[in-house]
């Protein structure tokens, strides 16, 4: 799929730069993009590894491990078809808050891992329990607390204020986060 | 509004204060965690570099060409209608696509618009509370053989349509 996004988007933004009498910018542009990549990726490195860092410090004190033993009343609720104390829900809270704390490469793991936890508890091996749906639609709704990333371009790009965005970039998460396990269990109770 | 802004502002150095504090009490080496930690961001950046670049690339000269303002122009009186900014219409969609690309395409607008504006500031909150759905969609549900995904998608399509309307509202209502 990325193969024609790519290739279409290259294609027709040097056709239409052609049509718009914009060719001779092209190569400037080619180049400029590359540049602007390069300086983006140091700016965005520096913030990353600061909350990597940090974020190692909450994983190997065990702060992550215990938030995750508290969402179990959560999941409980979530989840009531997963028998108690089965271990997909251990993976489940931690793919949950690996997403809050905006821990990708630990997220997915724990991610992939309760889906085949949640696959042997699954009847219909080709269709999506209860369970799988509600934990994809959640993961898809995004549950991400403080996206360093958007902070560390709105900083690169001269923002005043990057940080002024987080509180309602939260408040939109929860919104967007409710709507999804509403739909879901309305989907689970009325088909 | 300033009661948010002052939340804004409260969450990172909450976050240090927790997690400094929880791990003195749990006798960690925080500092060396904190080295570990960081030594592994350098690479997750670094491997998104050539995808990155590749993207940034393909939205520039799509963004150069004129390509996006002639989509913008054309969708601006369906947009109207709903309040929402035609110019960030393309960000949305890709926004389910691929995260590099909406990452180029919002670089773009900050570029064009600046992080401040109006449309900078929904970007920005946009941003963070949608998710590339179609990607992650296939990652996990291949990875257990599952095809028949009943109403996951259009569950995590209304989760993040409620992302995007919840943004342009928290938005306008705040600044």
């Amino acid at each position: 799929m990325l193969n024609y996004l790519w290739g279409g988007m290259i294609l027709i933004g040097i056709i239409v730069s052609a049509l718009n009498g914009r060719l001779p910018d092209v190569t400037t542009n080619i180049i400029g993009s590359s540049d602007e990549t390069i300086q983006i990726i140091l700016k965005l490195a520096g913030t990353v590894c600061m909350w990597s860092g940090l974020m190692k410090v909450a994983e190997k004190s065990g702060l992550v491990e215990s938030l995750s033993k508290k969402m179990r009343p959560i999941l409980k609720y979530l989840f009531p078809d997963i028998p108690k104390n089965h271990k997909s829900l251990d993976y489940i809270a931690t793919n949950m808050i690996a997403n809050i704390l905006g821990l990708g490469w630990a997220a997915t793991p724990a991610g992939l891992v309760a889906m085949e936890e949640l696959q042997k508890l699954n009847k219909d091996k080709k269709t999506a329990s209860k369970s799988m749906c509600m934990f994809m639609i959640i993961n898809m709704s995004s549950l991400q607390l403080i996206t360093v990333n958007i902070l560390s371009y709105r900083t690169a790009y001269g923002s005043t204020n990057p940080a002024e965005i987080l509180a309602p970039g939260i408040l939109a998460t929860l919104v967007s986060t409710i709507a999804g396990v509403l739909y879901a269990k309305f989907k689970e109770r009325w088909g | 509004m300033e009661l948010m802004l002052f939340l804004s502002y409260l969450i990172m150095p909450t976050m240090f204060i927790i997690i400094i504090t929880y791990g003195f009490l749990q006798k960690v080496n925080i500092f060396d965690a904190f080295i570990e930690g960081a030594f592994s961001g350098a690479k997750t950046v670094f491997s998104i570099f050539p995808t990155f670049l590749g993207l940034m690339l393909a939205v520039t000269l799509l963004s150069s060409s004129g390509t996006l303002e002639i989509i913008s122009k054309l969708l601006k009186p369906l947009c109207n209608l709903v309040g929402l900014p035609s110019e960030t219409i393309p960000l949305i969609f890709m926004r389910l696509v691929s995260s590099s690309a909406s990452t180029s395409l919002l670089l773009d607008i900050f570029k064009n618009y600046g992080p401040d504006s109006f449309v900078g500031k929904f970007v920005s909150i946009m941003m963070s509370c949608t998710e590339t759905v179609f990607y992650t969609m296939s990652v996990y549900f291949i990875s257990v053989k599952i095809t028949k995904t009943k109403y996951t998608l259009a569950g995590a399509l209304i989760a993040n349509l409620a992302g995007v309307i919840a943004s342009l509202y928290i938005t306008r209502f705040l600044f």
